[in-house]
């Protein structure tokens, strides 16, 4: 659903190569995308239906329901089964209005909470996500162990390791023993905050080192040898050479991390608690609303957490522009092409720094 | 090697020892923390003394349930994964090699629908779950991971089978095959580790998945690892059983870790071939 006010434009250009008039001639780096037939279009749907049909029912209806059912509730409790009565008042879009209302202090607070942590986040595990992956692209020795370790966060349940956090944020626990401080990190207040943020940041910077790593990799020593014949500081190297082109992989890792941070769930709820008015999220008071059979408050944020995921996701693709979304295929082929031919990839990536 | 040089070294080694630290220190307060006993939990010594395996003991309790929410998870993670990799093979392969219309618009949309907040489909599904009775069953926990294991297997495998080269199949149908018959006599095959990798990626997402296993379940006997442990309880109402966390925490995670260990070359492969281009 998010993309497809997206799309037309950017896949305009490809289209009109695979399926425009069959007289204008297709430039070759096309041509394997003339072979499209009827026969391959009807293969493909049979291909591809199945995961079209899951989706649709895991997905695309939920999220259809979701938004036909926050237009309903608050409703109340059968007294004798303990479980909501069957007829749901309709209410329109009151539980979108509530947000404004008196009522709506839960939300802003959680609404707060969900941006000030992906946020400072997104920029924290960004500063040492790139930190780490300058050091691990220089390392030669021992490459594959630090790849192992830093895998290892990222590989640990996000439960697990908000426990994991908890048992290292405890009042007699080590991060307390190392501080020299009596701080009482998992109740309520700013510490909680922080809490949550150092427990996040460690599990997800090294995943950002890890794609920012992949980015370093494919760009040509060549370019860094003709910097520093031109006496360019490594700072300066840094700053315009290495950011520019390793910018479209770390902006990709950004964007997923900052959808990721937007529904962030289990940390805050395992590591501080449910109903915790300093580190709930917006995911936190959906799921709180939804298990205290208040489905129309618990749909009507849900929805809005939605919302607001997709704008940021509009938003970057903006920013992103054709990095993103329409050079996917293109770069991929042009790659995979000059994996075969160093020579000529050599040559082109030359050309683009 | 002259003076900066060796200084340059040695300030790229403290670099890597610090990056390894930061990663593995918390997991190896974990494992420490698991081997210490009940009594001298709150020791802060790098090494515990002695060695003590009474958490993994406790875990093990029969009144934990722990055996039970493993084999929960075991179950819920292994049909997500299996089910996901055999629709996104089909998916991936048309998407890699077939020329259809609104190709594009169909892959952006699957991996638009990983980006989704989970917790806007639990709450229908919790709703509709609850309705049809499947609250506290695999099904109400299978369903919806496919979800996220779908679209993230899809793209991955998407990117293993572009990899291969176009003349491969061209070489099997010029001898006589279909093209169906090329893909699985030859494209699979040869697309196994890659199909490898997006399973153990898959497996590992479905794994650790924790808000839809919270929501759809309310009996201890139906959780899956993650929910269990996150429940333990300790002797009284107020003792959080850390040692028992600790130890059930790394029960849960050391396969994952062993995994990622010996496949590391390849996970990576796949992580930064689905995500950064």
């Amino acid at each position: 659903m998010a993309d497809t006010t997206i799309t037309p434009d950017t896949t305009a250009p490809d289209r009109g190569n695979a399926y425009g008039q069959s007289s204008a001639p297709l430039s070759p780096r096309r041509r394997t995308r003339a072979r499209a037939t009827a026969g391959s279009g009807r293969m493909a749907a049979l291909l591809v239906s199945p995961t079209l049909l899951v989706l649709t029912i895991v997905v695309f209806y939920p999220t259809l329901m979701a938004l036909r059912e926050s237009l309903y509730g608050p409703k109340g409790l059968d007294p004798k089964t303990g479980f909501i009565r069957t007829t749901e008042p309709f209410v329109g879009l009151r539980n979108y209005a509530d947000v404004f209302g008196a009522a709506g202090d839960r939300f802003w607070n959680a609404f707060g909470n969900t941006t000030f942590f992906t946020v400072v986040t997104v920029a924290l595990e960004t500063v040492i996500g790139v930190a780490m992956a300058l050091i691990m692209h220089r390392a030669f020795r021992g490459r594959a162990l630090v790849r192992a370790g830093i895998l290892v966060p990222w590989a640990v349940p996000t439960a697990i390791s908000a426990l994991l956090w908890r048992w290292i944020f405890n009042s007699d626990g080590v991060a307390n023993a190392i501080l020299g401080h009596q701080i009482l990190w998992t109740t309520e207040g700013f510490h909680a905050k922080v809490a949550v943020i150092v427990a996040e940041v460690w599990k997800t910077a090294p995943f950002i080192g890890l794609l920012v790593l992949a980015g370093l990799q494919v760009i040509p020593k060549e370019v860094y040898e003709a910097a520093r014949i031109d006496g360019a500081s490594a700072l300066r190297q840094f700053w315009h050479i290495t950011l520019p082109l390793v910018k479209p992989a770390l902006l990709v890792a950004v964007l997923f991390r900052c959808l990721d941070a937007l529904r962030m769930f289990d940390l805050p709820y395992i590591l501080i608690g449910a109903q915790k008015n300093s580190v709930e999220t917006l995911s936190m008071l959906a799921q709180n609303e939804a298990s205290n059979v208040r489905f129309g408050p618990a749909s009507a944020y849900a929805v809005l957490l939605f919302l607001y995921v997709l704008l940021m996701a509009l938003a970057f693709v903006r920013l992103l522009g054709t990095d993103l979304v329409s050079d996917r295929d293109g770069r991929k082929a042009s790659r995979s092409r000059h994996r075969r031919n160093p020579a000529a990839r050599r040559a082109k990536e030359g050309r683009a720094a | 090697m002259s003076l900066t040089a060796k200084w340059r070294n040695g300030m790229l080694y403290v670099g890597v020892v610090a990056v390894v630290a930061y990663c593995l220190a918390p997991f190896y307060w974990m494992l420490v923390s698991s081997l210490r006993r009940t009594s001298d939990i709150f020791d802060t010594s790098l090494l515990p003394s002695p060695v003590s395996f009474e958490n993994y003991q406790a875990v093990f309790d029969p009144s934990q349930g722990f055996t039970r929410a493993l084999l929960n998870s075991l179950i819920v993670a292994g049909v997500t994964t299996a089910l996901a990799l055999l629709l996104a093979t089909f998916t991936a392969y048309a998407m890699a090699r077939l020329e259809f219309r609104f190709k594009r618009l169909i892959l952006t949309l699957i991996i638009a629908t990983s980006m989704f907040p989970v917790v806007s489909i639990v709450v229908p599904l919790l709703k509709l779950f609850t309705d049809v009775g499947w609250i506290n069953t695999y099904q109400a926990m299978i369903v919806p991971s496919m979800s996220f294991t779908l679209p993230l297997a899809v793209w991955n495998l998407t990117t293993f089978f572009r990899q291969m080269p176009d003349e491969l199949e061209h070489a099997a149908m010029i001898d006589g095959c279909t093209r169906g018959q090329a893909f699985r006599r030859v494209i699979i095959p040869l697309a196994a580790p890659g199909i490898f990798t997006t399973a153990i990626i898959t497996f590992i997402a479905a794994w650790n998945e924790f808000l839809i296993a919270l929501s759809m379940t309310n009996k201890s006997a139906m959780q899956t690892a993650p929910v269990a442990i996150s429940k333990f309880s300790g002797a009284t109402q107020f003792e959080t059983p850390f040692g028992s966390q600790m130890a059930a925490g790394v029960l849960v995670t050391v396969p994952l870790v062993v995994l990622v260990l010996v496949f590391q070359r390849r996970i990576v492969a796949g992580l930064t071939a689905g995500a950064a281009k």
